[in-house]
């Protein structure tokens, strides 16, 4: 059976698509920051799935460790969703704490993926999984430094599904919305537009099977994020957004 | 954030600020917080025990650590529902020890409520089952609690309400099955004094449990029909259901979509249930094999049934009486068919002997009853008390929002130990509920 890779495994998304994935039969390898936490996941998931599941340390901003990391797994699925997000008003005002956010949500993320995609070229298959988001699609104050480090991760993501194209290699690229996670328990979140992680996974799932490119969560985010991209500059700068 | 949340009988309705915990340093990070705070599982209780100004949600905390599918020993974290051990363990051959009626509780849950099952007479509660489990006291220290380890903390933490501290994770033994279904037998009973033989006639079925029609008069009154059931061997099998004799019960499900309005309860409207109900098993007796879920879940196929009962809620009124008193049994359901008060949902059963610290089950009879909350709803539960009082028995806290706090009192006899113990490891009350405030168990603020 195929093997899965979650890199940022702790996050609720992370155990959510972990599950979904192992209960598609998949075997599962969790990656995390704090490899300690995930005991109770690998045991949970190879209990109820009967698959194989595995934890490994992985720090995104340890570059310098990604190659040897990736070259002890190669799965046949990697799937991102890390990502590191502080209050942007902190952010603005410290420097470490922006820099933190830039090099774990993009310049990690091309770090892992950059060797992963070499191995499924080399190997003419295999899948990448990015989760960015859909403050990426356009920049604004609210989110200054996440959304532009996402931005850059989309960009990458899109550059990545072009040059894999020809080898193939399935690069997806996910854009949530709202999702209800103990990050946001604490915000008051409108309920039409939010999913819980369970919705992602199984939205992140389906667009795998069906080799989809760009899936937004949920679907409507698409028009609601085509509409903020179309609002002209000279208005859009005035906006409180 | 700050939000309404009522527990299954939405009544009461208050303002919490609720968070979760994915990892026990979560747990630990939001325990240290001053506030004081209650955990709280799926909110499947009826009344105010999981309710405070603060909950600390374990639904995310929810993961299979062991599971040995030759000993039937299993261990998870005390998030996890029922609904999901069952989708692990029935597979292979195993099911739980005690169920109570929704499988839509949490394993923490179904231990701070020692909860009963329809087996209670033969396996006791699910305290009985439980090899050990962790509890993370107010201090956010861990402590590990057996019969034989730290077993007041043990006892007092079985129906204990969640105030000895937060269950994290729960270790119990399972029951060996042969196959999913339930060779079940429903015997219908003119009236509560057949009804009262029928139970000691079959005092060797596994599980038993009645429904009574409470607003019955004269010679049929308290007529009910009786549910027993044994796991069925594969022999016991229909054809089909032989194909695969472990099959998990699909969930299809129906949700209740709105909150009735309260005028569509009646006297009128639960008498033409309970004619339908009664009359629906045509002949005397029923023999039949069915799935474990219509036997033990018939009300988990409608999501939201609490719904039924409106915007304003519903109580649910659970109390036990010794064995020796049927007519006090007799005396409370005349009460309530005199008040017009019927209740589509009155379950009697008879429990077996328990000795508990602050567990609701000990032998004699139990009946449950759901009452919609209106006007006089609660002087006429404190007269319902008061002849609860009169026979020795007492009422169960997982369904309770009202009692007062002598009902408590004079229920359970270990009631000062029990507080006792609660002092020495949540002495601050730290860990108190919208109910504990209310019945004293915990010191005011």
């Amino acid at each position: 059976m195929e093997t899965v890779l979650v890199l940022g495994a702790t996050s609720d998304i992370g155990i959510a698509i972990a599950k979904k994935f192992a209960a598609a039969g998949y075997n599962i390898q969790l990656a995390a920051r704090k490899p300690e936490l995930l005991g109770p996941l690998k045991s949970d998931i190879e209990i109820r799935y009967k698959v194989a599941c595995s934890t490994y340390a992985f720090d995104a901003r340890k570059y310098n460790s990604h190659a040897v990391f990736f070259d002890a797994l190669k799965p046949d699925v990697t799937i991102t969703i890390f990502g590191t997000m502080y209050e942007e008003e902190d952010a603005f005002n410290d420097w470490a704490l922006a820099e933190t956010m830039i090099n774990t949500n993009y310049t990690g993320a091309v770090s892992i993926l950059n060797i992963a995609a070499k191995y499924y070229i080399a190997q003419q298959k295999g899948a990448i999984i990015g989760i960015s988001s859909v403050a990426g699609d356009r920049g604004r104050a609210s989110k200054l430094i996440y959304g532009s480090s996402k931005a850059a991760f989309t960009a990458y993501l899109a550059g990545l599904r072009n040059k894999c194209f020809k080898d193939n290699v399935h690069v997806m690229t996910v854009k949530p919305g709202f999702v209800y996670t103990r990050m946001t328990e604490n915000m008051p979140l409108p309920k039409p537009l939010t999913s819980t992680p369970e919705e992602v996974a199984d939205i992140v799932y389906n667009g795998f099977t069906q080799k989809k490119n760009t899936i937004y969560v949920k679907w409507f985010w698409r028009y609601i994020m085509l509409i903020i991209k179309n609002i002209p500059e000279f208005q859009f700068k005035k906006m409180k957004l | 954030m700050i939000k309404p949340i009522a527990n299954w009988g939405n009544y009461p309705v208050i303002e919490s600020n609720e968070e979760s915990f994915v990892f026990d340093e979560q747990l630990d990070a939001l325990i240290s917080k001053e506030q004081p705070f209650i955990a709280r599982g799926n909110g499947r209780c009826y009344g105010d025990a999981s309710l405070a100004d603060r909950t600390i949600s374990t639904l995310k905390f929810n993961k299979i650590l062991s599971f040995d599918a030759a000993s039937g020993i299993f261990e998870c974290q005390s998030g996890i529902t029922l609904d999901q051990i069952l989708t692990v363990i029935v597979p292979q051959g195993w099911f739980l020890p005690v169920t109570p009626g929704t499988k839509f509780i949490t394993i923490g849950g179904a231990l701070a409520s020692d909860v009963h099952g329809k087996n209670h007479h033969v396996d006791g509660a699910i305290s009985n089952h439980v090899l050990d489990f962790d509890l993370v006291l107010a201090s956010g220290d861990i402590i590990t609690c057996s019969p034989s380890v730290n077993p007041d903390l043990f006892e007092a933490s079985c129906g204990g309400m969640g105030l000895t501290g937060v269950i994290s994770r729960v270790k119990f033994s399972l029951k060996k099955i042969e196959t999913s279904f339930i060779k079940q037998k429903q015997i219908k009973a003119v009236n509560l004094q057949e009804l009262i033989e029928l139970f000691d006639t079959y005092k060797d079925y596994t599980y038993s449990v009645a429904w009574i029609d409470c607003l019955k008069k004269g010679e049929h009154f308290g007529r009910s029909i009786l549910m027993l059931g044994e796991h069925a061997s594969v022999s016991e099998l229909g054809e089909s259901q032989g194909i695969n004799p472990l099959k998990l019960h699909g969930n299809k499900q129906i949700t209740f979509p709105i909150n009735m309005p309260s005028w569509v309860l009646n006297q009128f409207t639960v008498k033409a249930f309970n004619f339908l109900y009664y009359g629906k098993n045509f002949k005397k007796e029923i023999n039949n094999v069915v799935s474990y879920e219509p036997f033990f879940y018939p009300l988990d196929k409608v999501l939201h049934w609490n719904r039924l009962y409106g915007k304003k809620g519903f109580v649910q009124y659970q109390f036990v009486l010794p064995l020796d008193a049927k007519q006090g049994l007799i005396e409370i359901l005349t009460r309530i068919s005199d008040e017009g008060l019927g209740s589509f949902l009155a379950v009697l059963k008879v429990f077996g002997k328990q000795e508990s610290m602050i567990s609701f089950p000990k032998e004699g009879y139990t009946l449950a009853l759901d009452f919609p909350v209106r006007g006089n709803l609660l002087a006429f539960l404190d007269e319902l008390d008061q002849l609860v009082l009169k026979y020795n028995g007492r009422l169960y806290m997982s369904k309770d929002a009202r009692m007062k706090p002598e009902m408590l009192v004079a229920g359970y006899p270990e009631l000062e130990k029990f507080k006792s113990i609660v002092k020495k490891y949540n002495p601050y009350g730290k860990i108190r509920s919208a109910q504990s405030d209310r019945l004293l168990l915990t010191d005011t603020k």
